[in-house]
């Protein structure tokens, strides 16, 4: 007989579901240093493998000795192109559909490139044996500015494309030029902003930067040649994808490769991308038999293994009188260096960087971006990004404030008179996105309200008057951003890499006890899915989540999923795991009425069991029915309690937020003080308000960073000048502000629990915040454009040329 | 290449272990005593992963020779707390979801539990300072604050009651 059934609030919060801030499952081990990551990995006879790298950015390899180096004690191998081209290993493609050296094949065309692999017992025996390998150079000259890749007697880059009329995008127009993408229309755009009351005009740089997780990218490669297995543990952000690309490029058949993504060290798009140390130590593991480590140290890391941004972007923005935006124009020249191994879905060459009409109700745009080859490192990677979100964000909220200036008008009153309005949803994009739900200007009035927007105005302006009248050095910058992401990727028919559909996927079974294990094609890098997951699936099935097991990152194990990166695991991952539990849910019921002696169509679901409707002592709850699933012949169902979905998400998510930030700037020293980062997301359902304000803290934090100091530069001559943690910024816990954060609450209306994803809404919306409060603080000064990053230097120079030292 | 006997207590145990004389010391603690949690970041002493107490000092493991610790006193992550009951630390960092990743997180801990020996009862400003050669790409740093600042103060309120 059924006891009593307890009440549903006390069921609810049993099951520690959607909505709760769950403490993560992760911690107890991350904290006692029991975490997993792949350089903890340590193998029987397991050798070490590093790199020669080149000190040019543009040189022909004249020749490689190792003789050398292999008398080495300890050193067992070195691993030059030669030796991978019979393999043809020695080129391996892009996820951007260009080919890349894995070693220097005749040439080395960014600093930092992969000349040789040298393999040892240790990493101390490899590093005397790159100290040993002899490479003679012939320096050749050095393209560092994509402004002058296309100049009569620029050198040609790409020997090996030189007379490749068409890319994997389209035509080329020259050596040295990737692609040209276009989007929207331009006859359209051209005639609105020549008939067009105000034009502002502006050239917006997003620097090149790189996403610098705290643990570096490496691999350990181990070819079992008894059973004809390869095992890789690496920090991989899609484990399945390598897994096809490795089977691809290897010709080892995919089923007798295994790839393993351990615990990883923070990803942020750095750990998407396929890269040389991967393939070498593949195949140093084949050719010697041994498991084969390869770490890079941070300056490889920094140096070599993918870059973030460097996009110039040339826009124009159209309005009437009185600020109603008529047009949008923009030009970008991106550099991505000298392979293009930008990770975006293959239909989309500059990401998507058409969302760049931003939250704004722009009725014609059009938007054309030219993809060049430089002397630098390749990758193009979305950096805590939605494949170019980032780029697109800091552009449209730097062309508001451009025209707001042009306007006479305050850049808050503009973006509200601009807002899509909430009854436009799913609202047609001049540049062919349906975005799919949202409600602007609700979050805006929010925002303004809670900084006391207008307070901050006449303070500001206030201490304007006295910085004239010589009672102060300090000026108040307050930088305003309102975004719009489109994370998710993404639906199939438009969104793969290298051909691979962008769907996910999750697969549970349910114990006969009621306990569950779930496995997801994603993979988790510090976003908590063990954690959150277990939740979806807790309020789906009605099991409490401590009694979810989550499982990601093994190929052998996990279905088949595009991984974790662009925001995509909770809008895509999430649904196949709200979907598979409903499949689980369906089941369940059918052995309910089974169990309870009636129709299926008599049961409804309350919380954690099927209830006979009309007659609520009579039950079965999901344990029960999981044992019985094992337990019981039931007529017409099959015997365990398992699905698996795969879900192909119909459109993108599109989450939104409303940052505010307010700044000290002190003009003649450069220096900066955040005095309050104001951050309200739209997230949709929001399955872990804990780990979502996490989410926000961290990528703000990495905003304030890249607006404020963080790059990769290079001198003339292509060295890197920002190459260690010493020059690249990464801010402290005494340079980071507190955050104060709030939400609204719009669900996405196509996905199953309405999440739309978080974690990089905060990089994408924060940089122009920054940045924004900088430039605003400048603003009566005539200041209407200053490129990134806004360090002391920087920010004194700006002081500095509009005559500030001089008052 | 010639090795040398090194002696050192770690985690309360007397560890005797042969190492190249140029090795570092956080590559002895993980690779020859298996201690893994201690991290390794930058191997230039910038982000702190690496952080371990020797001696009653913070001490960034990557940026010390092996040979340096002869006779020293070590601990680790894996010295404080156990798998049965986590150090108040590792139980407040969880609490108030001071990691994400996890990558940072013992020399985090370790370092905040030479800060607590140092200063007991911190300001917020001495908790952002004393942390400053500790890097987090995750958390921003909020939680990690306010897990060290809770754990004061539990500390101090186990004082008070004892």
């Amino acid at each position: 007989m059924n006891e009593t059934i307890p009440p549903k609030e006390a069921r609810m919060s049993a099951l520690n579901g959607l909505g709760t801030s769950r403490k993560r499952v992760e911690d107890a081990r991350f904290t006692q240093g029991k975490g997993n990551y792949v350089d903890d990995i340590k193998l029987e006879g397991m050798l070490f493998g590093d790199f020669v790298r080149s000190p040019y950015a543009h040189a022909r390899v004249k020749s490689i000795k190792t003789e050398a180096a292999l008398a080495i004690p300890g050193v067992h191998a070195v691993i030059t192109a030669a030796d991978l081209e019979p393999l043809k290993l020695h080129w391996m493609p892009t996820l951007a559909g260009d080919v890349q050296m894995v070693l220097a094949d005749g040439k080395v065309l960014f600093q930092g490139q992969e000349v040789a692999f040298v393999v040892a017992d240790n990493r101390y025996a490899a590093d005397d044996g790159i100290k040993a390998v002899e490479v003679e150079y012939e320096e050749l000259p050095v393209i560092v500015d994509p402004f002058k890749a296309e100049l009569e007697g620029a050198p040609v880059l790409r020997e090996d494309i030189a007379d490749k009329k068409e890319g994997a995008h389209g035509p080329r127009r020259h050596p040295n030029h990737i692609f040209t993408w276009e989007s929207g229309d331009k006859e359209a755009t051209e005639s609105v902003l020549a008939e067009a009351d105000v034009v502002a005009e502006e050239m917006v740089y997003y620097h090149r930067t790189h996403p610098c997780p705290l643990e570096t990218c490496g691999s350990v490669a181990s070819m079992d040649k008894v059973n004809g297995k390869l095992t890789v543990w690496g920090t991989f952000q899609a484990p399945h994808a390598v897994r096809t690309v490795a089977s691809l490029i290897s010709g080892i058949a995919e089923h007798n490769i295994r790839i393993i993504s351990p615990d990883i060290g923070g990803g942020f798009g750095n750990k998407v991308g396929v890269y040389p140390g991967y393939i070498c130590s593949i195949v140093a593991s084949i050719v010697t038999g041994a498991p084969v480590k390869w770490i890079e140290d941070k300056m490889d890391n920094l140096m070599a293994t993918a870059f973030a941004r460097d996009y110039w972007m040339q826009g124009k923005i159209s309005a009437t009188k009185d600020g109603k935006i008529t047009g949008l124009w923009c030009h970008t020249t991106a550099d991505h260096g000298a392979f293009d191994a930008c990770a975006d879905p293959t239909k989309f060459p500059a990401g998507f960087m058409n969302i760049c009409t931003g939250s704004y109700d722009i009725p014609t745009a059009f938007l054309s971006v030219d993809g060049i080859y430089t002397n630098k490192a390749p990758g193009g990677v979305a950096y805590r990004c939605s494949f170019r979100v980032t780029e697109a964000a800091y552009f449209i909220e730097r062309m508001i404030e451009v025209l707001a200036i042009k306007l006479g008008m305050d850049s808050a009153e503009l973006r509200e008179k601009n807002f899509i309005k909430k009854e436009q949803f799913p609202y047609q994009s001049a540049l062919g996105w349906e975005y799919d739900s949202g409600d602007y200007h609700t979050a805006w009035d929010k925002a303004l309200k809670a900084v006391n927007y207008k307070e901050l105005r006449k303070e500001q302006s206030e201490r304007l008057e006295a910085f004239h009248r010589g009672e102060t050095r300090k000026l108040i910058g307050i930088g305003l951003s309102h975004f719009t992401e489109i994370v998710g990727a993404g639906p199939v028919k438009n969104c793969d890499i290298l051909g691979l559909g962008m769907f996910d996927s999750c697969e549970i079974r349910i114990h006969p006890t009621g306990s569950a294990i779930a496995r997801l094609g994603t993979i988790s890098q510090g976003q908590g899915h063990a954690t959150t997951f277990a939740q979806i699936l807790a309020s789906e099935i009605g099991i409490p989540a401590e009694d979810i097991t989550l499982e990601e990152g093994d190929t052998d194990t996990a279905p088949y999923g595009l991984g974790t990166y662009g925001s995509r695991s909770t809008p895509v991952a999430g649904a196949a795991t709200a979907m598979a539990g409903r499949k689980i849910r369906a089941k369940a019921q059918m052995i309910a009425a089974y169990l309870l002696e009636v129709h299926d169509n008599d049961l409804e679901w309350d919380v954690d069991r099927f209830v006979v409707k009309g007659n609520p002592e009579r039950f079965k709850t999901m344990k029960e029915i999981a044992f019985a699933s094992y337990n019981q012949a039931i007529p017409n169902v099959e015997p365990g309690l398992e699905a698996v979905s795969y879900y192909d998400p119909p459109n993108m998510t599109y989450p939104f937020g409303a940052y505010i930030c307010v700044m000290e700037i002190d003009v003649d020293t450069g220096t900066t003080e955040i005095r309050q980062v104001f951050a309200l997301d739209d997230c949709g359902t929001r399955i872990n308000p804990m780990i979502i304000e996490g989410q926000v803290h961290g990528g703000l934090t990495e905003a304030l960073a890249i607006a404020m100091g963080q790059e990769i530069a290079y001198d003339e001559m292509g060295n890197v000048t920002t190459g260690t943690l010493m020059d690249f910024f990464v801010p402290t816990s005494w340079e980071t502000p507190n955050y104060q954060t709030d939400y609204t609450e719009t669900p996405s209306p196509h996905h199953p629990i309405g999440a739309k994803g978080v974690g990089e809404s905060p990089n994408v919306g924060g940089v122009p915040a920054f940045s924004n409060a900088v430039h605003d603080a400048f603003k009566s000064f005539g200041l209407t454009q200053s490129h990134m990053p806004h360090d002391h230097w920087r920010i004194w120079t700006i002081a500095n040329k509009l005559g500030l030292h001089d008052m | 290449m010639e090795k040398i006997r090194l002696n050192m207590t770690v985690n309360g145990k007397e560890i005797d272990v042969l190492t190249e004389p140029r090795q570092l010391l956080a590559h002895v603690l993980r690779e020859e005593l298996k201690l893994t949690g201690t991290h390794i970041g930058c191997e230039t002493s910038h982000c702190g992963a690496c952080t371990i107490d020797m001696n009653e000092m913070s001490v960034k493991s990557c940026s010390v020779f092996a040979a340096q610790a002869q006779g020293a006193n070590i601990t680790t992550i894996e010295g404080l707390g156990t798998p049965d009951g986590l150090h108040l630390l590792q139980e407040m960092f969880k609490e108030h979801h001071g990691l994400q990743c996890g990558y940072c997180t013992p020399g985090m801990i370790t370092r905040a539990y030479r800060l607590l020996q140092e200063n007991s009862n911190p300001t917020e400003e001495d908790v952002r300072f004393g942390m400053s050669g500790n890097l987090c790409r995750c958390t921003g740093y909020q939680n990690i604050v306010k897990a060290i600042l809770a754990t004061a103060e539990k500390m101090s309120e186990m004082k008070e009651s004892a």
